[in-house]
């Protein structure tokens, strides 16, 4: 074969590769995007004419809008709390030496993973049963915070670690209190960081399903994730009219937050250190 | 308006390194007095204790003639200018500049006004509203001493204030800075690794040596007589002539043949001490081959660097290394051979020990 040939060929083959993968992940968003406008949906991606009548039959659900406002409320209230007690540590360890600081930080990063994870399961609900915290928002939310913290820990403290001491230093210098140190000059600057970390962990706890699946008890204060689970008919099959808008709806908040939050935050650091 | 006075000073860390070891030192009211040494000298560990960012471990500190030794940093009356300038990046150039007013609680109108009337003469005006991202880097040093002004310390410290600048830039920063501190008054220290920046700006100036401080005094007295062998290496910006040999009849035998002459008021040293002969470079004057007095030292030019308006000559002879800075069109080629000729009185005279102290008369 002469070269220019397996040159088109070899080409032609690259594409071919590429676009199956393109398929193979396009796939379920589009599933995601068009099944809901589509009437009688299924499995398969299908083109017809656009209905809102699966979005009507959505609204009729009673358990819908209170598991997104539970949904709301434990993403929103652990990711707060994520973001408060991490930039307060982060700041803490980047800044006061500790011996063992390090091991202290991987330690904890190791151990968040079980925390949360379903090997822990049995012991926190008994810790939360003898606490009386089962069936509610707040037991929820500290199981959750337990869990992103280290981590949300460990990514702040890395960004608190690349801010120059010399901006606290000079507010020192011209008198600054130490908590007008954090509130004029700590907070605003890591701002960015703790935005970062704050969608990150809205968006961990949006998806989580086991913690308030175990935890939780009572339906209506299931968040989405968990609700989402029961849309099946008697029969034990699945209602995609319900499934597939649902999961749209679902999805809306979380990508509207990520466009906001880098729209205004960036994700970036702005500078100031001449160096 | 105040003076600075330095005790004892200790700063000794953790592990037991002393940054700052036993210092004494007075600055008068309105002194421009620089902190001058090598990286690690202990120079900035001494500014950043006189800010109170470090805890004295021995010592006094008095700003005019009060003890501000265990006070915290922002009750010592001081404002200081950071290497990097530590502009918060999240303010407005006015917010900078009016922090320390936002901290003394000055309402807003008046921290903006008097922001704006600092900002005025260093001519930041129609930079007001930007942010620290958005400036230059001598713009950024400018706000920064405006963010120092405007809380009217009693005392400015700056830290390397203009090593961040690029070389055309810090000569300009370099004047602006000694005729704001001129015209301001207020006693100020500043700390510099360059020796022609301490040379340059300060009224006196300390070289520091591993937490100690080598000599104190004007940049003139400083550069014509270091008072020891580090600080003769360290000073001037060419590298000085020092050559250790042993007193001969009033000579300095350094080997090689190499008899180098000694000022009339050294001829009285006894015979066979070990001393360190110096000279810098830029009284050192070229000869013909003629030599009436035997001052002369003859050799070949080994090397020539231009310097601009002068050229730096190395002389070999006798295998030791002679440099004169000799002035434009009079440029000898390598190989050639040149008489080199010491001002007599501008030769210096140190012990050939571990001090180094210069030998007074």
């Amino acid at each position: 074969m002469n070269p220019v040939v397996r040159g088109v060929v070899g080409r032609i083959g690259a594409y071919t590769a590429v676009c199956t993968l393109v398929v193979f992940f396009a796939l379920p968003l589009l599933w995601l995007v068009l099944t809901p406008f589509t009437k009688n949906p299924t499995y398969s991606v299908r083109f017809s004419t656009p209905t809102l009548g699966n979005f009507a039959k959505l609204a009729e659900n009673p358990q819908v809008w209170p598991s997104i406002r539970n949904s709301i409320l434990l993403a929103g209230g652990s990711s707060l709390l994520v973001i408060g007690l991490a930039a307060l540590a982060a700041y803490a360890l980047s800044r006061v030496r500790v011996p063992g600081r390090d091991q202290l930080l991987y330690a904890l990063l190791l151990l968040s993973s079980i925390v949360t994870g379903t090997a822990a399961m049995v012991p926190i609900f008994l810790m939360l049963f003898q606490l009386n915290l089962i069936d509610r928002h707040t037991g929820v939310i500290l199981v959750l915070t337990g869990g992103l913290l280290p981590a949300a820990v460990f990514m702040l403290k890395d960004f608190v670690d690349g801010i120059p001491r010399s901006y606290e230093e000079s507010a020192r210098v011209f008198g600054a209190k130490p908590l007008q140190i954090l509130g004029h000059v700590v907070l605003p600057v890591i701002r960015p960081g703790m935005a970062t970390v704050g969608v990150w962990a809205l968006v961990q706890v949006w998806g989580n399903f086991l913690v308030p699946y175990v935890l939780l008890a009572n339906p209506s204060k299931q968040p989405a994730a968990v609700v989402m689970y029961t849309f099946y008919d008697a029969g034990g099959q699945p209602d995609f009219a319900l499934i597939s808008t649902f999961a749209l709806v679902y999805s809306i908040p979380v990508v509207l937050l990520y466009l906001v939050v880098n729209r205004r935050y960036g994700f970036s650091f702005q500078g100031g250190i001449k160096g | 308006m105040a003076t600075v006075e330095l005790t004892d000073l200790v700063k000794q860390y953790p592990n037991g390194v002393r940054g700052v070891d036993g210092v004494d030192l007075t600055i008068a009211d309105g002194e421009f007095f620089a902190l001058l040494g090598p990286s690690g000298c202990g120079k900035t560990t001494l500014l950043r204790t006189l800010a109170g960012l470090e805890a004295a471990t021995e010592g006094f500190i008095r700003i005019d003639d009060r003890d501000v030794t265990t006070l915290d940093p922002g009750e010592r009356d001081v404002a200081m200018v950071f290497q990097d300038y530590a502009l918060f990046p999240h303010m407005t150039v006015t917010e900078n500049i009016a922090y320390p007013l936002r901290i003394q609680k000055v309402g807003k109108a008046e921290r903006a006004d008097r922001a704006a009337r600092t900002a005025d003469p260093l001519s930041l005006g129609q930079l007001l509203e930007r942010r620290p991202a958005q400036l230059s880097g001598g713009q950024q040093q400018r706000v920064a001493l405006a963010r120092a002004i405007a809380c009217h310390p009693q005392v400015f410290l700056f830290d390397e204030p203009l090593s961040n600048l690029d070389a055309r830039l810090r000569l300009e920063a370099r004047t602006f800075l000694k005729q704001l501190q001129r015209r301001l008054g207020v006693t100020t220290v500043f700390v510099t690794h360059d020796q022609a920046e301490a040379l340059a700006m300060s009224d006196r100036m300390a070289v520091m040596e591993a937490g100690r401080i080598r000599q104190v005094g004007t940049p003139r007295e400083v550069f014509q007589r270091p008072g020891s062998l580090f600080v003769a290496n360290f000073i001037g910006a060419t590298p000085m002539n020092l050559l250790e040999g042993d007193l001969v009849d009033g000579r300095v035998d350094v080997g090689g043949g190499l008899a180098l002459p000694v000022p009339p008021s050294h001829r009285h040293l006894p015979d066979g001490e070990r001393v360190v002969w110096g000279i810098r470079p830029e009284y050192v004057g070229a000869q013909g081959p003629e030599d009436a007095d035997g001052d002369v030292v003859a050799g070949t030019v080994a090397a020539v660097e231009n310097l601009g308006v002068t050229v730096l000559v190395t002389v070999e002879a006798g295998g030791r290394q002679l440099r004169a800075v000799l002035p434009e069109g009079l440029e000898p080629q390598v190989g050639d051979p040149l008489g080199l000729r010491p001002q007599t009185d501008r030769v210096l005279l140190y012990r050939a020990d571990e001090d180094g102290a210069l030998i007074e008369p």
